[in-house]
């Protein structure tokens, strides 16, 4: 898919929350003996005072900082999670008021498991694309749900990332162009009224996320005739260090070309905001003229993927705020389960 | 009785078959046996299976596979003997050509179970135990097997590493055979890694869940030179039983039920454990090996593992076992597995099993358990 205006990300920035608990913890916790397996060291675990709306704002903010943009001027504000802290009550609402976007914008929230935060890139790009808007904002953000002691608690991490999208002129970072490819797969879901999600197992995998970002990379690479060394770097959709690294090499991708976008390997994994959170990482390290490619994954399921090159403007607007390294190093451990329990809101009082 | 051959034999890939039901596993096993047999005629269809009711949703399965392969109006019955329905099938099809109530029939062993996360599947699996008195309580089937196991550890004072050559045997096996589930060599150093799943049994202790579907046609041996393929000779069939409940065995560690379908076995060929070239144990657990090789006479009590650690169970041994991967190896979709043993020892007695051959294999023996060992199934094949 390509726009009929050049578009590009002016401004990224990225969240991680502070406070870290280690794998070995939660392993303890349950009494399960698997010293060497777990998939993760530690992960990331929102502090008790932020959510997925404080964490998306600090990340917006950071986009702006570095786009240099009048917040004003933004027509779009979209949030990509699946941990609103309302059921029914947009988070984007208030993302777009503390950047001071609002009132002359539109503002939502998109649920598509972990591949929310890039659907709110598609359409920011789509917007400023073709014309709607001058800049928008896409934001993948979550405070990640698991169910204690199921696996995937080793892993479910708080963060993401925000992309503010705006005339390619002014880019940090040109799109070249992106695809979709969607299927009704039911691998990961929640129902209502459910406190945390349910996931089928081995069925995650290959009928669902490696067919889904097979088909979204290899169709982009496809439609724009490149392969894995025509890009310097590349960002998957990253539940554990595994799956990214698997997807990587069936493209021909390097380690050395994923492993600064695979935050995963120091944070876990940030759902929505896992893909947008490794694409920051890359762009806090890339130059001028250097292709990135990106593709995320959903369950439900689908993926987006995305064909960049950074601007010489990159490397201007770099140290305009935080990079992903200053969040995954500033860290502290929690330690226990408990305080850990009480953290992320699991202790439910009837 | 009518001496009975099998003329021909199918089977699916053991897998975790997400985009596949379980009619349209069925349906591809048949359709190959009859292509390997080359005979169009079929008579009856008796269709092994433990849980289709609970996992797919589907009872009457025998006339639904029946249906969808172009048989009908052909008689067709599910057979159901727990772990054992694969076996059982086979067994019922053994008994309608031997008696000359039916000419051509086919055996399937099917069953799906990875539409169902794994605690469905669990508690399904627990209904093979004594509803009453065992599973009501809360304890699933593994955690039977834990208990067998943990008894065996401390009355031979063996320790559990010393179960690793089963696990590592089906492994190797697997991992040569295209249709296996596990087609990777695990090492001792895996098994002693592997996470508990309910003490001491491991993950490496245990089959996994999977899907699939194995299929064979009997003919009365008079006919069997009607087909493409050299027939093999069922040379016995018997099934017996023992209590569902481990608690009212006098000691559960003797698997009488096993012992007494291999007796009656060895009786109906004429032929004594040192006869056996092959023999196709069902290896759901590590444990069930152990006490399924002591029963049937290949080892004295608490001398199975010894004929392990030898490497006597090895493809090159004297009593190779799980010879395409057995249970733990190839998987174990528990109503079908029956069927996939017997499949198995049709291709090592016709020399058809590649690099798993063993080499002058004339006598094979297959054996479905289902149960803690409450019911057991034994065939001796021969050519």
């Amino acid at each position: 898919m390509k726009t009929t205006h050049e578009v590009g990300i002016v401004g990224y920035g990225a969240y991680v929350p502070r406070p870290r608990i280690g794998a070995r913890v939660i392993a303890a916790a349950w009494g399960k003996d698997e010293a060497g397996r777990l998939p993760v060291r530690e992960k990331s675990v929102p502090s008790l005072d932020e959510d997925t709306i404080t964490m998306a704002i600090e990340a917006a903010r950071g986009a702006v900082a570095r786009a240099g943009v009048d917040p004003g001027r933004i027509r779009a504000v979209w949030v990509g999670t699946e941990s609103k802290p309302y059921a029914v009550k947009p988070s984007s609402t208030v993302v777009a008021e503390a950047l001071g976007a609002t009132p002359w914008v539109s503002a939502a929230d998109l649920e598509f498991a972990c591949k929310a935060g890039s659907e709110a890139m598609q359409v920011a790009c789509a917007f400023v694309g073709s014309g709607m808007a001058e800049y928008a904002m896409g934001i993948g953000m979550d405070a990640a749900q698991s169910k204690p002691g199921d696996h995937l608690e080793f892993t479910a991490a708080a963060g993401g990332a925000a992309f503010l999208f705006g005339p390619a002129t002014e880019a940090l970072a040109r799109v070249e162009a992106s695809q979709s490819y969607v299927t009704d797969t039911p691998d990961f879901f929640r129902r209502q009224h459910l406190h945390y999600p349910e996931h089928g197992n081995r069925f995650t995998g290959e009928p669902a996320y490696f067919l889904h970002s097979r088909a979204a990379t290899g169709g982009l690479l496809q439609a724009l005739g490149r392969k894995a060394s025509d890009y310097r770097w590349a960002v998957f959709h990253q539940p554990n260090p595994k799956f990214v690294r698997k997807i990587a090499a069936e493209f021909g991708f390097s380690e050395e070309q994923i492993a600064p976008g695979a935050v995963v390997d120091r944070i876990g994994n940030t759902y929505s905001g896992a893909s947008l959170l490794g694409l920051a990482a890359i762009l806090d390290v890339a130059r001028a003229g250097e292709r990135i490619f990106f593709c995320s994954y959903g369950s439900g399921a689908g993926s987006d993927s995305f064909s960049f090159v950074a601007t010489p403007r990159l490397e201007e607007v770099r140290e305009a705020a935080a990079s992903v390294d200053d969040y995954l190093t500033r860290r502290h451990e929690i330690g226990d389960y408990g305080r850990y329990l009480r953290m992320s809101g699991k202790i439910r009082l009837l | 009785m009518r001496e009975v051959s099998i003329i021909g034999i199918g089977q699916t890939a053991v897998a975790e078959h997400w985009d596949r039901s379980i009619r349209d596993l069925a349906v591809e096993a048949v359709g190959e046996a009859r292509r390997d047999a080359g005979v169009e005629r079929v008579d009856a269809l008796y269709a092994g299976n433990m849980l289709s009711g609970e996992l797919a949703g589907q009872e009457n399965l025998a006339t639904l596979i029946a249906d969808a392969a172009g048989l009908l109006p052909v008689e067709a019955m599910k057979i159901e003997a727990a772990c054992a329905s694969g076996g059982a099938a086979l067994r019922a099809a053994y008994l309608a050509v031997a008696s000359g109530a039916h000419d051509y029939v086919l055996a399937v062993g099917v069953e799906k179970m990875t539409d169902l996360l794994t605690d469905g599947v669990t508690a399904a699996l627990a209904t093979a135990a004594d509803a009453d008195y065992e599973a009501g309580h809360g304890i699933p089937f593994v955690a039977l097997n834990a208990l067998l196991m943990r008894r065996y550890m401390h009355e031979h004072k063996v320790r559990h590493e010393e179960f690793a050559p089963f696990s590592i045997n089906s492994h190797r096996n697997a991992a040569q055979n295209p249709r296996a589930m596990y087609r990777q060599e695990i090492s001792a150093e895996d098994f002693a890694r592997s996470p508990l799943v309910s003490d001491p049994i491991n993950i490496l202790d245990s089959a996994g869940i999977c899907d699939g579907a194995a299929a064979l046609l009997l003919a009365p041996s008079s006919e069997a030179r009607r087909a493409r393929r050299p027939p093999v000779r069922l040379a016995a069939s018997a099934c017996t039983t023992d209590t569902v409940g481990l608690a009212e065995r006098r000691d559960p560690l003797v698997w009488q039920a096993v012992a007494d379908s291999a007796r009656l076995a060895y009786a109906q060929a004429k032929i004594g454990p040192k006869d056996i070239d092959l023999f196709e144990v069902h290896d759901a657990f590590s444990i069930v090996s152990v006490l399924s090789l002591e029963a049937c006479g290949f080892a004295d009590r608490g001398s199975a593992l010894k004929l392990a650690a030898e490497g006597r169970i090895a493809r090159e041994g004297d009593i190779p076992i799980c010879t395409l991967g057995g249970l733990k190896g190839r998987g174990h979709p528990v109503g079908a597995s029956g069927a996939y043993q017997a499949v198995e020892v049709v291709l090592q007695l016709r020399g058809e099993a590649g690099g798993l051959q063993i080499k002058g294999a004339r006598t094979g023996m297959a054996q479905s358990v289902g149960g803690s060992g409450s019911v057991a199934i034994t065939h001796i094949l021969q050519v």
